[in-house]
């Protein structure tokens, strides 16, 4: 019954969001008051509907009702509550359920929260999300339903989660993820109605920075989490594959960070209104194409679950229809498009152009790398993959230009900037990042690598122009807390990316170079010897499990002879579905993780064991978290909503 | 030519200039990086070079798999059920490494025919099988009943 009622809210979710794509649309086109005035109780509505569906699904799985197609392939009554609870987005049908959940979700935010905007826009902005909303509901209804039951006969035992999924990791990655995704639709929306209304000015660029802000703020967490998963719960130390699903995510990623960037400069200066709008589309639409690649099943990929090509198609109509509309729409409208103000060559707006034009580049290059064996493969020119030194090749050089640009970039002023400002400005920061890198490189390894040093350079370049930046506001003023006090929330939520962006890139280029890594057969009593640590292998136990039973090395480490502690990796089996499982242990530091995992017992009580040392690895998330943390303190800026108050009242006058 | 239509040009050509560049790039980039497919099959049939980096996929054979008692040398062959060829790889396999499963390796052939792999991949899902050798094993003519009707589902 109550699966019943979560494919019936299902159904009326989708009546409700045809209704928003199309009445408040109508109302907007024709200028009627009432029609637009149902624009926010229907997205209401739709939101309303979507939450009692997937609080249905998730009632489903708690009682383990396995006559449930979905429940019973991914949940057992074995699994732990909150378990279960994640399963609803742990398969292909129930994570498009929070797909939709939190389209919706977004919907109504920008319903609440845009009291100030004129009804015109709103309507459109909100009607746009209800045609998306359209979209999804019914591939969710026609392709991929979570609530078929297996009737009559249904099994007594659930099929189980994928241990893998069985994680913390798991319980927030997707929905992070899936926020920063489906939230680039706000962006979307915002783009299509202004071209609509025709109105592209300064105060749509404010409007619709600070969803996009917080969207990108979520897709760094997700991204940022998903890495950290991989790392230890995939059991072999990686962070970062250049995998296909990966590159998914990361493509909206690169785009939304040149948007943001753009976004900033059509607010304030009122130029770059058609790029910015175009950056809008892309980031949208890879999204989609983001969401195409990973439920087709069109790729191999370590993230590959079993799916079938009437989905693909489906979404990849729904992508058509999208990215061809909406680029038709732009083709007709944004040619009236007039800048407010001009700029020179050498100044603020150029800088970020070039910071817009690296991001879209190494977008367009991750895109090409991704969907290039896809191409070859649709033409019949056999099988291939592009590997990982393509991406690392092409990746690491325009991201180390943008380290580059976006030290100068801090440093320029709006509309004009001299050469001999920048130097009188930047001769400090560059002198100090390069005593800095080297001395920082020497010290932690004792010897001199180049590149790394060169790498550190640039990093201490990005810290130092923007703490040089910080300092000139402060200076200015008669004492620090005035200087403090008159910066504003999004000039700390900027620096604070940055910042994230160079802990970033140290724990890239630390963890690539210095990474350490053996794998060994060891019988008990072995010992093996890395670096400062010994590593003594003292055999490995049953242990039981709530739904399945392991093998639990215990490994001693050993710090300068000293015992330093010990580590418990685990090979565990999972009765239900039969799978077998590497728990990797993690003995985990600022400045370095010790890993271990086990590989297969070799007979006579021995495991294979994989050993790494990897340095700096932690800062690769801790540079994520920086930048979430930039754009959620930037987008909460309360100039925001005085500004929108104004420029409402203006459109109004 | 006004200062302003100057500075435009500047800035186009620098956008022309810079996307040739990365595109040129790109495309030298993938040239250098890509990994063909061949099944066990076209490996039988010398259609794949030696020393080169390439990609295999097949199913593993049962009883297949001999492990060194000293390292962590692994043999095992691999096959599209029409031929099959073996496999050595020095080090962890996945956890859904399995006899009977259907894996992808990276890795080159050597001299002696054997592939030498130094990359082994299985998929999280058991029910799942790489297309590169759900196609190889259609081609043969091999592909088991039961796994195609997982195919279909």
């Amino acid at each position: 019954m109550i699966p019943e009622l979560g494919q019936y809210a299902l159904i009326l979710s989708l009546c409700l969001s045809a209704l928003l794509a199309v009445v408040p649309m109508v109302g907007a086109t024709v200028g009627n008051t009432l029609m637009m005035n149902y624009a926010r109780p229907l997205a209401m509505g739709m939101f309303f509907f979507l939450v009692i569906s997937i609080l249905c699904l998730g009632y489903s799985f708690v009682v383990d009702d396995f006559s449930v197609v979905y429940v019973a392939t991914n949940s057992n009554t074995l699994l732990p509550w909150y378990f279960k609870i994640s399963a609803i987005w742990g398969g292909h049908e129930g994570s498009l359920l929070l797909w939709v959940v939190i389209l919706s979700g977004w919907t109504v935010a920008v319903a609440v929260k845009s009291k100030n905007l004129p009804l015109e826009i709103i309507s459109r902005v909100l009607g746009v999300m209800g045609i998306i909303g359209v979209g999804f509901i019914l591939f969710t209804l026609m392709t991929s339903s979570p609530f078929d039951r297996h009737l009559p006969q249904f099994p007594a035992e659930g099929g189980d989660l994928n241990p893998l999924l069985q994680d913390i990791g798991l319980i927030i990655h997707p929905p992070m993820l899936y926020m920063g995704y489906v939230g680039f639709s706000v962006a979307f929306a915002f783009a299509i109605a202004a071209l609509l209304t025709g109105r592209l000015d300064s105060a749509w660029a404010r409007w619709s920075r600070p969803w996009t802000t917080i969207a990108w703020a979520f897709l760094t967490l997700g991204i940022a989490l998903g890495s950290w998963w991989a790392y230890y719960e995939l059991g072999w130390g990686g962070w970062w594959f250049w995998d296909p699903v990966e590159n998914a995510s990361f493509m909206p990623w690169l785009i939304g960070t040149a948007l943001v960037h753009s976004l900033a400069v059509t607010e304030k200066r009122g130029v770059f209104k058609s790029w910015t709008v175009l950056l809008a589309i892309f980031a949208f639409s890879l999204s989609l194409l983001g969401t195409f690649l990973v439920r087709s099943g069109v790729l191999t990929s370590v993230h590959a679950f079993a799916s079938d090509p009437d989905r693909g198609y489906f979404i990849l109509a729904l992508l058509v229809i999208t990215i061809g509309g909406s680029l038709i729409l732009y083709a007709v409208k944004a040619g009236n498009v007039k800048s407010e103000s001009s700029f020179a060559l050498l100044s603020r707006e150029s800088l970020l152009l070039v910071n817009n034009i690296l991001m879209v580049v190494s977008a367009m290059m991750v895109l090409l790398g991704t969907i290039y064996p896809l191409i070859v493969d649709a033409l019949g020119w056999g099988k291939i993959s592009i590997g990982p030194p393509y991406f690392n090749s092409l990746f690491v050089p325009l991201m180390l230009l943008v380290a580059g640009f976006l030290g100068i970039g801090v440093a320029s002023r709006w509309r004009e900037t001299s050469v001999s400002f920048l130097l009188k400005q930047l001769w400090l920061p560059a002198v100090a990042s390069v005593i800095a890198g080297l001395l920082s490189q020497y010290l932690y390894a004792g010897e001199f690598t180049w590149v790394v040093a060169g790498v550190m350079t640039l990093v201490f370049w990005v810290v130092f122009c923007n703490a040089m930046d910080i300092w000139k506001k402060i200076s200015g003023r008669s004492s620090l807390k005035a200087g403090l006090a008159g910066m504003s929330r999004s000039y700390f939520g900027m620096i604070l990316a940055h910042a994230g962006f160079a802990v970033a890139v140290v724990g890239v280029v630390m963890v690539t170079t210095y990474n350490e890594e053996r794998d060994l057969r060891m019988a008990p009593g072995e010992v093996l010897s890395f670096n400062e640590y010994q590593f003594e292998f003292l055999g490995a136990k049953k242990v039981q499990g709530p739904n399945y039973s392991s093998d639990m090395g215990v490994i001693r480490v050993l710090y300068r002879g000293e015992i330093y502690g010990e580590l418990h990796p685990e090979k565990r089996f999972y009765p239900a579905r039969g799978n077998v499982m590497t728990e990797a242990d993690i003995d985990p530091g600022l400045f370095r993780d010790l890993y271990v995992a086990l590989g297969e017992p070799l007979g006579n009580g021995a495991w294979a064991v994989r050993v790494q040392h990897k340095p700096f690895v932690r800062w690769l998330w801790l540079g994520g978290l920086l930048m979430t943390a930039g754009g959620l303190l930037a987008a909460t800026d309360p100039r925001y909503r005085k500004q929108a108050r104004r420029d409402a009242a203006r459109a109004a006058a | 030519m006004n200062p302003k239509r100057k500075q435009r040009l500047i800035i186009v050509l620098f956008i022309v200039f810079g996307a040739a560049t990365a595109v040129g790039l790109s495309m030298y980039a993938l040239n250098q990086n890509i990994n063909l497919f061949y099944s066990p099959t076209d490996i039988v049939d010398n259609k794949a070079p030696e020393g080169t980096r390439i990609r295999a996929g097949g199913m593993v054979v049962e009883g297949s798999v001999i492990r060194d008692t000293q390292s962590l040398n692994v043999m095992f062959d691999m096959t599209d059920y029409a031929n099959s060829v073996t496999v050595s790889f020095t080090g962890i396999l996945p956890d859904l490494f399995r006899e009977g499963q259907g894996i992808v390796a990276q890795g080159a052939m050597n001299s002696d025919g054997v592939f030498e792999a130094v990359e082994v991949l299985a998929k999280h899902d058991e029910n799942y099988m790489p297309p590169e050798v759900a196609e190889a094993l259609e081609k043969a003519g091999k592909m088991p009943d039961q796994m195609r009707a997982k195919g279909a589902e």
